[in-house]
């Protein structure tokens, strides 16, 4: 279902808006356009819809009009020219009251450096929404602090915000939008100002959140990583202009041009690659049909010295070595289910490559990579190794390797 | 070449400004006068009623108000008794009390007219583009000028004395508020704005109480400002320590000058530190 459309949006900062725009169509850079006509494109021509439920992230460097761009979603700042539609209807057209009420009821917002009132209590933050809309003291009461206690700071209510740490800060900015239950929520950088490991937790909770609550947001980075961990779909940003929109998956694979592939680039590819892109097909053994002589051959054929063992159903079961075989097939056994060995690591494919690395590095096997029992592949560490350093995306990496 | 200068007859400012204030005064002369005598009336009524206070327990409900409101500390409390018990001392009780009245009506009413104005200031360009001129000439204009619209207005006595005050006190409140209210961090207008807020309640539940530290400062500047005004003030007739300062100087009395001016200082040490402390105590 469609929640949020926008449709030849813009946004142009300053006087001269129409020669501001002209320069635009002749494709004239941002910068010049500041020189000839003082004007500034925040938001140029913007085109998306975002739909029920997703995460939709806007990414970009700074200055490329992110803000701007969120901005205008709830028209904190005006739009010079499109339309802008929530649940149908034309935000754009609508005059101070309805607006009003689509911002308290509709969408609420979270800030990078998290918008708390200093004089208010958490609990009073937590509040604000529903104090605005009006609602009974009781009931706001009630709204906000099952808010905070979803984000486990009930004890701290009566605390000012300044006294809380900047990951505490900003749970309570996310509180304080929960609260008002809105449809949508808008989050600029909102997890930026915070340091790694706890931006790590906050992305985590925003995801968990997400599976229970079902919201559609918009989520505004710089941070690729970020981007790529909790977008559904994502849109590039460059001077205003929204220049390619997919999914992860599709944006890194194929990049809309220089510019993206060059944004793409800074990643630390650890990060973003996951299991899926760096295991290889695994060479397996039916352990419920296939005997000792049939394991030899083919390891044989494939030159390795280990199989992966599955039954039947292609669940995982462990693996062979060549000797057990070898030694099977002297004591003239025709199954080779007394020798499978169990002692290999099992990985998930979305896991990411960087948490694989501690238990490669730790494993005298290769990886086996199952999903729901099945076997799905195998991830050995010269491939992994090879994944991270490769300048292309994962081409060549999904090749039939042999393991050893 | 300077005849060429004379050849331009003079204008007739001087005389276009007399005849405007005659046309205001004759006009309004009514009203101007319901205000005279409603001021008059009602400072009289103050006047007395803390004339009436014993001094004794005056002196101990300001230490008491002193100690309090500078977090328990001892200092402006004992500061307040001994500076009043001194201007007691000098029989100046009721010239204070009435410098009292007289600082206390014109901030009073200046804070009420600056506040909204400062807001009107903050939220309208162009409210601001007309006031901060005209704040800026009030501020380079000596307080005595504004004696002579107020004796236009109202004549001689306590209530000129007053609108000359509140006329000079008038711009920190003013400029303070402006201020205050356009520092709210970006960020936190948003917030309020984002939540669905309508102005009055961001105003007042975002940007007022942010802006109160900068607006109280503001509002400490103007009660000064007034409290400088006494002695001017007392040239057209206001009551108070001012017209001891003013007959000492006329009559080139050091003595009486130098007593009435210290009991002045002691006033506007006392009022300073009370209006700051109850500012930072609820930061
Ligand atoms: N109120 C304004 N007046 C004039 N220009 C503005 C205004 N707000 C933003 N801009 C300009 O619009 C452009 C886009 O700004 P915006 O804040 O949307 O960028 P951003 O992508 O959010 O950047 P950042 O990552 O730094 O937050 C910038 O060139 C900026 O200078
Ligand atoms: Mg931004």
């Amino acid at each position: 279902m469609e929640k949020i459309k926008i449709e030849n949006v813009s946004k142009i900062f300053g006087r001269h808006i129409n020669q501001a725009l002209k320069l635009v169509e002749q494709n004239k850079s941002k910068t010049e356009i500041l020189k000839q006509t003082g004007a500034t494109i925040g938001v140029y021509n913007a085109n998306f819809t975002v739909n029920e439920g997703e995460i939709f992230v806007i990414m970009g460097l700074s200055g490329s009009g992110k803000s701007t761009l969120v901005r205008l979603l709830n028209r904190l700042i005006e739009p010079t020219s499109g339309n802008i539609y929530i649940d149908g209807e034309n935000i754009s057209k609508m005059n101070k009251k309805q607006l009003i009420n689509v911002r308290r009821e509709k969408m609420s917002m979270v800030f990078q450096n998290f918008g708390l009132f200093p004089h208010r209590t958490v609990l009073a933050n937590t509040e604000f929404g529903l104090e605005i809309r009006g609602i009974s003291k009781e009931e706001r009461r009630l709204k906000a602090e099952k808010a905070l206690n979803n984000a486990g700071l009930l004890p701290y209510k009566d605390q000012l915000p300044g006294q809380l740490s900047g990951g505490m800060q900003q749970r309570v900015g996310l509180a304080r939008a929960l609260a008002n239950d809105p449809d949508i929520l808008l989050m600029d950088e909102a997890f930026s100002a915070l340091d790694p490991l706890i931006r790590k937790d906050m992305q985590d909770e925003l995801l968990d959140l997400q599976q229970k609550v079902r919201k559609t947001i918009i989520f505004i980075t710089h941070d690729l990583n970020e981007a790529l961990r909790i977008g559904d779909r994502i849109a590039l940003m460059k001077d205003g202009e929204i220049i390619q929109i997919g999914t992860g998956e599709e944006i890194l694979t194929n990049p809309a041009n220089d510019y993206v592939r060059t944004f793409l680039e800074d990643v630390d590819r650890s990060k973003v690659l996951t299991v899926e892109n760096a295991m290889i097909r695994p060479i397996s053994l039916n352990i419920d049909i296939d005997g000792p002589k049939v394991a030899l051959q083919r390891m044989r054929e494939e030159e390795v010295s280990v199989l992966l063992a599955v039954n039947k159903l292609r669940e995982f079961k462990g693996y062979i070595t060549a000797d057990d075989a070898l030694e099977a097939s002297k004591k003239g056994e025709n199954s080779v289910i007394n020798y499978v060995r169990t002692d290999m690591p099992i990985v998930p494919p979305e896991m990411y490559i960087q948490d694989v690395l501690g238990i490669i590095s730790d494993s005298k096997t290769p990886l086996a990579v199952v999903q729901e029992e099945k076997l799905v592949g195998v991830l050995i560490r010269g491939v992994v190794i090879e994944a991270l350093s490769s300048s292309d995306e994962n081409e060549g990496v999904t090749e039939n390797v042999s393991i050893s | 070449m300077s005849q060429f200068l004379d050849f331009i007859p003079k204008i007739p400012v001087a005389d276009s400004v007399e005849d405007a204030m005659d046309l205001l005064t004759d006009t309004f002369a009514g009203f101007f006068d319901v205000i005279k005598k409603s001021g008059k009336f009602s400072m009289e009524f103050v006047t007395d009623f803390l004339v009436m206070i014993p001094p004794v327990l005056f002196i101990l409900i300001i230490a008491a108000i002193a100690f309090f409101a500078t977090k328990r500390k001892f200092g402006l409390a004992i500061f307040s008794i001994v500076g009043l018990l001194f201007i007691y001392n000098q029989g100046l009780w009721e010239e204070l009390m009435n410098t009292i009245t007289l600082v206390l009506f014109s901030s009073v009413i200046a804070v009420i007219i600056g506040i909204p104005l400062g807001i009107l200031m903050s939220k309208s360009k162009v409210a601001e583009t007309i006031i901060q001129p005209l704040l800026d000439f009030m501020q380079t204009m000596p307080g005595f000028v504004y004696l002579i619209p107020a004796v236009a207005f109202f004549g001689i006595g306590v209530v000129p004395g007053v609108f000359a005050s509140i006329i000079f006190a008038l711009p920190p409140v003013v400029r303070f508020t402006n201020l205050g209210i356009r520092q709210v961090p970006k960020e936190l207008v948003e917030a309020a704005d984002s939540y669905g807020s309508t102005g009055w309640q961001k105003l007042y539940k975002v940007e007022l109480p942010i802006a109160r530290p900068t607006i109280m400062a503001g509002v400490n500047q103007t009660v000064l400002l007034s409290l400088s005004m006494v002695v001017i003030a007392s040239m057209i007739g206001a009551p108070g320590l001012g017209r001891n300062v003013l007959s000492a100087l006329q009559q080139a009395k050091v003595g009486n000058g130098f007593v009435a001016g210290i009991s002045l200082v002691i006033l506007a040490i006392i009022v300073d530190r009370l209006t700051q402390s109850f500012n930072k105590k609820r930061q």
